[in-house]
């Protein structure tokens, strides 16, 4: 790997970032509910599952954040 | 039996088969060294890794036993959704410098990282066999998977050696094309294994809830005490914090087994890895729809029906997503969505049996047993020990009790956990001294194994009596709160006497990138 296009450490901002879809998905209190449901999926289903797709969200921002373009495999 | 279906299975499966054997010969290295058996000679691409992590984590007896769970015990059930969200941003964060660092000292597995990181040989064997303990009951559950589609054929399980013959021989081919392609075998097989089980996925997930009149009907079919985890009462908070650190302790422990660090360890590079957990939440997503299957079962009242009722009688809610692929599909697709099962139990099986294979050799039976091993001797005996830890999986399963298997399981997560304040904190910081991590080691694995007997085994909750309230959690957390309070204070002594060793083979230098 070379120097100028070396990988950044994580900082607090992209700690935060991975952090978030975590955090979604730990309030269980919160989720644990039925309603607002979604085409009939009650919403303790359909929030964890949403958090799926976004949480590759969240890491492909923090990717593009700490990965410089050319920085190799 | 059912003979299109079982055509079908056969074909896949004699597929696989030639193609196990044929990827010996794929970007071919020199295969007498033990990083080219056992991590593919760390080249595999973006696209290779993310079907070999893929393949690795999510595996047969997932595909059995999530929605099983969701099918017998509700919303618990789902904890399999929050776990795999967690991981990637978990290992996203940590594993890169792992990478980084077994690249520098050819590192195969955690304890060989362990041993240079704390100059340590008997943390090193520690980890090296509370790994291959975690790992064993975790294979013999892969062929519960096998077990259940093959009773799913027509044929009989479960009665004698001779009902059991088709898992031998399935497991005689796995054993076959492990021994002489390695981690290769696995890697192109698992991109076989990926296409039938999204094809399978996609047509349940599709078709069944159309037939059924949409997810509306299959939720309202379903009592509402299963639909969600009971509430907060009389200060326990019963399942909700059961729930969450279940996931959480699952998420941690995903990334300690030796499998994952096989599978991480092969990537050709760190970004590699970066990218591929930006996208391996594309199988979380399909575990997501697989746990609803376990709904779509219930509501369907397939168990019902008098000629799946016997097998829901033998298998119990383990055949919820066989049972719905024979009453909703023909017999063709019967046989592909079967071989999904079967070949998904193959990939992850392979892969951990290399890994088991790949501690013992480096971590036991070279610094123990022959410490003047040639690299190709080094390499035959993980060879050796791969057959050998699948054969003991065999007969484990043929021999015990279901049960005794996921007992062990569930266990092996509680034990793998505890490795995780050496192998994590060791990535980022030597603060830690060797010995003080080896007692908070043994003073994890005491308390979770007490606290599980407790219990009998059974499952993998402990009811926390605090101020007044009671927090039922995953017995593998707690543990580790008792492992790190432990090594804490035992670390503060050793310094304070004075005992630290604080040799390193390492430097800061190498975990960057």
């Amino acid at each position: 790997m070379s120097k100028p296009n070396s990988v950044r450490k994580l900082g607090p901002l992209q700690v935060i970032l991975l952090a978030i879809p975590c955090v979604a998905v730990l309030i269980v209190p919160y989720f644990n509910v039925l309603e607002p449901s979604l085409f009939g999926i009650p919403f303790f289903y359909w929030w964890q599952l949403m958090w799926v797709p976004l949480s590759g969200v969240f890491i492909a921002i923090v990717y593009k954040m700490v990965v410089p373009a050319g920085s190799g495999d | 039996m059912n003979i299109v279906a079982t055509v079908v299975f056969i074909g896949l499966f004699l597929f696989i088969t030639v193609l196990g054997f044929v990827s010996a010969h794929w970007r071919k290295g020199d295969m007498s060294h033990l990083h080219e058996w056992g991590l593919g000679g760390r080249r595999f691409g973006a696209w290779i890794t993310w079907f070999l992590i893929g393949g690795d984590l999510y595996t047969a007896y997932t595909f059995i036993a999530v929605p099983a769970l969701v099918f017998g015990a509700g919303a618990l059930g789902f904890f399999a959704l929050p776990y795999t969200v967690l991981v990637y941003p978990l290992v996203f964060a940590i594993l890169p410098r792992l990478w980084m660092v077994a690249r520098k000292h050819n590192y195969i597995t955690a304890s060989d990282f362990i041993a240079g990181r704390y100059n340590s040989p008997g943390l090193a064997l520690a980890i090296a066999v509370t790994g291959i303990v975690a790992t064993m009951p975790y294979i013999a559950l892969q062929l519960v998977g096998i077990q259940v589609v093959i009773g799913g054929l027509g044929f009989p399980t479960g009665q004698g050696l001779m009902g059991e013959l088709p898992l031998i021989i399935a497991f005689v081919i796995l054993a076959a094309f492990t021994y002489t392609s390695g981690l290769r075998a696995p890697a192109s097989i698992a991109v076989v294994k990926d296409l039938l089980v999204y094809i399978t996925v996609i047509a349940l997930i599709v078709i069944v809830p159309i037939k059924m009149g949409g997810f509306g009907n299959i939720f309202a079919a379903i009592p509402a005490k299963k639909l969600l985890l009971p509430p907060i009462k009389d200060g326990n908070t019963g399942l909700m914090s059961f729930y969450g650190t279940l996931a959480f302790g699952s998420a941690l422990a995903l990334m300690l087994y030796p499998h994952a660090t096989t599978a991480v360890l092969a990537a050709k590079g760190p970004n590699t890895l970066r990218r591929n957990w930006v996208f391996l939440p594309a199988y979380s997503f399909v575990l997501g729809l697989i746990a609803m299957l376990g709904y779509v079962a219930y509501a369907s009242g397939i168990a019902k029906l008098p000629d799946l009722a016997p097998y829901f009688k033998q298998y119990g809610p383990q055949f919820a997503m066989p049972g719905l692929l024979l009453h909703y599909f023909p017999s063709w697709f019967v046989g592909v969505g079967f071989a999904a099962v079967a070949i998904g139990a193959l990939v992850p099986a392979a892969i951990m049996s290399i890994a088991a294979a790949n501690l013992f050799t480096r971590n036991i039976y070279k610094p123990y047993i022959n410490p003047q091993c040639s690299a190709q001797k080094e390499t035959d005996m993980a060879k050796l020990v791969s057959l050998v830890v699948k054969f003991g999986a065999l007969l484990f399963i043929i021999f015990l009790p279901l049960t005794y298997a996921i007992q062990l399981q569930l266990l092996g997560g509680i034990l793998i956990l505890q490795t995780f304040p050496a192998i994590v904190s060791g990535i980022y910081t030597r603060w830690f001294d060797a010995k003080a991590l080896l007692l908070g080691w043994a003073a994890g694995l005491a308390w979770g194994i007490w606290a599980a007997s407790l219990n009998g085994f059974k499952t993998s909750g402990y009811a926390l009596h605090l101020a007044g309230m009671v927090i039922p959690a995953y017995i593998g957390l707690y543990a580790l709160v008792v492992n790190f309070v432990v090594a804490v204070i035992a670390t503060l002594v050793v310094r304070f006497l004075g005992m630290t060793n604080d040799k390193d083979a390492t430097v800061a230098a190498d975990y960057a990138g």
